[in-house]
């Protein structure tokens, strides 16, 4: 690991002035730090994808194990995803670099680095487009900003293509709404035809298709941590709770990313939406073949990801459930809700959602039968089905970060907010043009959330982290709420750097919290076994 | 390329000479008069219809709104119609505002760093210079091309006579000034100024940013010009513009300025770029996936028409892989 600067002096480095070299000819900083490890050869095998020609290589190599016809692989490959995709054309046809976007990216803000700016980003592969495919790119070269497509490029591709979270923040802004998370996709599809793809991505991925879970967990263990969650809520409420697994018949399968099984804080959000469901009798199963909402296939290519979300439906049919419930997860959501009933539809089970407390038909999911947890939950409070304590929650002055998928690719804002103001006492918004639609990414999406590039992460959630600072200094925020497992294990870091006094947690962890359940024992402590009021405020009453 | 701005300066200098040699001193009328003007025009409209029927038939195998507002879910909550439209009518009122009013473009904002009392704060500025310079520039450009309409229809249809008659509101000077044609000249020129100026605009431009802007700064120019200081004989000018219109092309015989033909001939150069650049933009804001699709996937089914199937791990696979531990830890399989 490179040594990390400390948070006011790396703030004060940041310069947004683009330098004297043009972009163009700049080649890549592909020193240690500034790239993610490539992905094991044995992963890309697993999966049937092409390969680099050896394992020993790192990105800081002069020359790369790449096919010698590596150009043509790309530029046929370039070619098959310019007939495919309507966007992609548009996209790299009608970009005026009016320059809205150029500062809209958290890399670029965090970093000054001129190829973060979202319109260099999606420029990297546009010169090759018009040095391949247009006619005034081959007529007059460098002239008509093409480029040809040298080892330098693909270097730069790699380099950059793996420094955007494909968050979509600048395609809010961007008038003809270039999208620079699809040229991203796009990029990364490219690369991955030469078995150029990261070790952090390509690992989850090859883990998920084979044990249903990005973490790799087996069914058995899958369980047991879910019982492990299952004797802490015992202990705290005083509840008994056994979850079923792949159980046949139940009427909902709950899906949610495997980290809420795995790591904290999201086990705490694990163990809200399991005592909810207690509390309101719902019948659901958790599935093991199914456990992972997350979807790495999303950060390496169209067909991975349909390879891997085609579990959810499948293990849907098999279990004859009538529709799919889904915990809080970013691009899990970004998949489910704009890919899914694409790829792996029509849904050949079940019916329309109907939430079986309220009576409410979900018609929002009429075709995909997916409901998210917060839209489900945010109708029980509405509903007056939930007794909630939200003193319970006292200790936290709570925040929301709208994660980038949800917010950009959906458009849940509202449901959180709702679930968060019924379950808490003290919520406070960070400044408008840092949340809901403008919201910053974590610095670590797409698969990015790897230790090697850590000043890098720092840098990205700068954004982020800034704004929780604004909110911590002027109301004492202590708490950052979240609907995304990746927020979950990159905004602690996050947090600790920037921040250090704010914790991460679920939504659904406070949900756990507030949530009076039938029979419960008088409760002494939240879901972290942390005391219910601040400790040091009862001594200075006595 | 920092002397990018350089390249199409010159270019649009040597298209000017051309044409003005051309017809001063080789006497090229009809050169650049009829056939520069028609070539022009068939270029524009093959070129044209042909990347909209390239980008046209080329599929949308997903649907990627880019949602900017609350969705549709639960009938309590507030959809936002507008930025995260769920029929086609409110597509359709999102795509009218982008296209109309460059409502994304209004969203903009500009970052900095700066002290905030014990630590330093990120802060964004609403910023609306460059929404303002982009549609002043856009609507001036239309103004003036429907304005333009005089000279091909006769009689002049009542609309223009209509809309020429506020553009020249201001009645100054003889013949009056067009305020589009000013604004036109104006907003042309801070774009370009912005782009040199400001160090990130300077530093994405390319030779295609500027050419454009400095060819319409030209053709205002020229415009401008000859109908407050050289005078032209509109007269003259529309017996030709009406025989191209007619298909029945002649040259006036009175002749015209060399400046009138460096006029005509930026105006057919802009025309003929349009297919091969960024002004295809003017296309692809109605095409954009991002923007003209409903944020309605999982209530609507939208179809992949290359969707294929996929090698996936079956849940047999699985189980055959786990049969054993899943049995003794108690999780129900398919076979015993």
């Amino acid at each position: 690991m490179v040594d990390t600067p400390k948070p006011e002096e790396l703030l004060q480095n940041i310069d947004h002035t683009p330098p004297k070299e043009p972009w163009e000819d700049a080649a890549p900083d592909l020193s240690p730090g500034n790239f993610c490890y490539p992905t094991k050869k044995k992963n890309l095998e697993y999966l049937g994808m092409p390969t680099t020609t050896t394992d020993e290589w790192s990105p800081a190599d002069e020359e790369w194990p790449i096919p010698d016809n590596w150009q043509q692989i790309i530029h046929e490959g370039f070619k098959d995803l310019l007939d495919k995709y309507r966007s992609l054309r548009i996209f790299m046809d009608t970009c005026v670099r009016c320059g809205a976007c150029s500062d809209k990216c958290h890399f670029f803000i965090g970093t000054g680095d001129p190829k973060n700016m979202p319109v260099l980003r999606a420029e990297l592969l546009r010169s090759v487009y018009r040095n391949d495919f247009t006619r005034a790119g081959q007529l007059l070269g460098n002239i008509a900003g093409a480029r040809p497509l040298t080892k330098q490029v693909l270097k730069e591709w790699f380099t950059y293509f793996y420094q955007c979270t494909e968050c979509r923040r600048c395609s809010v802004y961007c008038p003809y709404g270039i999208d620079t998370a699809e040229v991203t996709m796009m990029a990364r599809e490219l690369l991955s035809l030469l078995g150029l793809n990261i070790n952090w991505i390509l690992e989850p991925a090859a883990n998920c298709f084979r044990t249903g879970n990005h973490l790799g967990i087996q069914p058995h263990a899958f369980k047991e941590m879910i019982e492990f969650f299952c004797d802490d809520i015992e202990e705290i409420t005083g509840k008994k709770i056994e979850p079923t697994f792949n159980r046949k018949g139940a009427e909902i399968l709950f899906i949610t990313p495997s980290g809420d099984a795995f790591a904290d804080p999201g086990t705490y959000a694990m163990m809200g939406y399991i005592m909810l469901f207690e509390h309101i009798g719902l019948d659901y199963t958790l599935s093991t073949y199914a456990s992972e909402g997350g979807n790495f296939g999303l950060f390496t290519s169209s067909e991975m990801m349909k390879r891997l979300n085609a579990k959810m439906y499948a293990e849907a049919r098999r279990l004859g459930v009538k529709w799919i419930l889904g915990g809080e997860c970013g691009h899990m959501w970004r998949v489910i809700h704009q890919y899914m009933d694409t790829m792996n539809g029509p849904a050949d089970f079940g019916e329309v959602p109907v939430s079986p407390i309220t009576g409410t038909r979900f018609e929002n999911a009429a075709s995909n039968r997916m409901v998210h947890i917060t839209e489900f939950t945010a109708d029980l409070i509405r509903n007056n089905k939930l007794k909630l304590d939200p003193s319970r929650n006292d200790i936290y002055k709570v925040t929301y970060h709208d994660s980038c998928n949800p917010a950009r690719a959906m458009g849940l804002f509202d449901e959180p907010r709702y679930v968060l103001n019924a379950v808490c006492n003290e919520f406070y918004e960070m400044p408008e043009s840092t949340i809901r639609e403008q919201t910053f990414c974590c610095g670590s999406g797409s698969g990015l959330n790897t230790e090697e590039i850590m000043e890098l992460r720092l840098r990205g959630g700068l954004p982020r982290a800034n704004a929780v600072r604004y909110v911590h200094e002027k109301f004492g925020v202590n708490m950052l709420s979240c609907v995304c497992a990746i927020d979950r294990a990159a905004l602690p870091p996050l947090m600790e750097y920037w921040v250090p006094d704010v914790d991460v947690c679920g939504v659904h962890e406070l949900v756990g919290n507030a949530l009076v359940m039938d029979g419960e024992i008088e409760r002494t402590t939240n879901l972290r076994f942390e005391p219910l009021t601040d400790e040091t405020e009862v001594e200075a009453d006595v | 390329m920092n002397a990018a701005y350089l390249y199409s300066l010159i270019a649009v200098v040597v298209l000017g000479l051309i044409s003005y040699a051309g017809v001063a001193v080789l006497g090229l009328e009809g050169f650049f008069g009829i056939f520069i003007p028609y070539l022009a025009l068939i270029v524009f409209v093959v070129g044209f219809a042909n990347r909209i029927i390239e980008w046209g038939k080329t599929p949308v195998p997903f649907r990627i709104p880019t949602t900017s507002g609350q969705q549709k879910s639960l009938p309590w909550i507030r959809q936002n119609r507008l930025d995260s439209p769920y029929s086609k009518a409110e597509v359709i009122g999102r795509m009218a505002l982008e296209i109309l009013l460059f409502r994304s473009l209004f969203k903009n904002s500009r970052v900095g760093i700066a002290d905030a009392g014990g630590y330093q704060k990120v802060y964004y500025k609403w910023v609306i210079w460059l929404w303002l310079f982009a549609l002043l520039f856009h609507y001036a450009f239309l103004v003036t091309v429907v304005r333009h309409l005089r000279f091909f229809a006769e009689p002049t249809p009542f609309f223009v006579e209509m809309l020429a008659m506020v553009d020249g509101i201001m009645q100054v000077g003889a013949p009056g000034v067009y305020l589009s044609g000013v604004v036109l000249l104006a907003m042309a020129a801070l774009l370009l100024i912005r782009r040199i100026v400001l160090p990130k605009v300077k530093y994405i431009s390319q030779a295609a940013d500027y050419f454009p802007l400095l060819l319409i700064i030209g053709i205002a120019v020229t415009g401008i010009f000859m109908r407050h200081i050289s005078k032209v004989d509109t007269a003259a000018v529309k017996e030709l513009t009406i025989g191209l219109a007619t298909f029945q092309p002649s040259i006036p015989d009175g002749g015209l300025s060399a400046l009138f033909y460096v006029h005509l001939f930026f105006v057919s150069v802009l025309l003929a770029y349009i297919p091969f650049s960024k002004l295809m933009h003017m296309g692809g804001v109605f095409m954009s996936p991002t923007r003209n699709l409903p944020n309605n996937s999982r209530a609507v089914r939208h179809e992949n028409p290359w969707n294929y199937p996929v090698k996936t791990h079956t849940y047999e696979e699985y189980e055959d892989d786990f049969r054993d531990k899943m049995k003794e830890a108690g999780i129900p399989v398919e076979k015993e």
